[in-house]
């Protein structure tokens, strides 16, 4: 068991070529790098939940996190909700071109609308993650 | 946009769901065990929302 968990430590990172153009169109479209590799049924899954989160939370109005500075806390949650945010790929982009800029208001809805859409990017980098080990030949 | 107006139970609800399905996908390596991973997360998440539903409920007297 500890051997094997040091073999798979010690695998050489596979060539840049063979998962970069995976995890960027899971980037840029969720479940694109699963399509990409010819996983067609878990790429679908991925697309209809990351894009179905991303949307409800697009209904609930929640709010898109900007960079702040600030304090600790204050810089951790904002950039860190924006990366969130920006890991959704094409989601983020068209909801920003379109002018998609909801304040935070109180209430329990925005709220988790907020969550939503940061929950939605934070899923498509599992699925990036998912693409680049299908890539690199480590999963099937 | 339209817009929606779910409850606490209804979004955690969605939220699960969504949850669910990319960690059962993404998680296992045979589509048995992603399921089985899916089913058990899901299941996971509603005894959490109704475990600390009822903690809160009972916590506020």
């Amino acid at each position: 068991m500890v051997k094997e968990k040091e073999l798979q430590q010690k695998q050489p990172m596979p060539p840049m070529g063979a998962w970069l153009p995976a995890v960027a169109l899971g980037w840029l479209i969720p479940g694109g790098g699963h399509f990409l590799l010819k996983r067609n049924g878990r790429g679908a899954l991925l697309l209809a939940s990351v894009t179905g989160m991303f949307l409800c939370g697009l209904m609930m109005q929640g709010a898109m996190f900007q960079p702040q500075s600030g304090d600790l806390l204050t810089t951790l949650i904002n950039t860190g909700g924006f990366i969130g945010d920006v890991c959704s790929g094409i989601l983020y982009l068209l909801s920003v071109c379109f002018g998609y800029n909801q304040v935070d208001i109180a209430g329990h809805v925005h709220d988790y609308g907020t969550k939503f859409l940061v929950t939605a990017g934070l899923l498509n980098i599992l699925a990036m993650v998912d693409a680049y080990e299908i890539a690199a030949g480590r999963k099937e | 946009m339209p817009k929606m107006n779910l409850s606490h139970f209804e979004a955690a609800f969605l939220f699960s769901l969504f949850a669910s399905v990319v960690m059962g996908v993404v998680t296992k390596r045979t589509d048995r065990d992603r399921l089985h991973y899916g089913v058990y997360t899901f299941g996971c998440f509603l005894l959490a929302l109704f475990g600390l539903g009822w903690l809160m409920y009972f916590g506020h007297g």
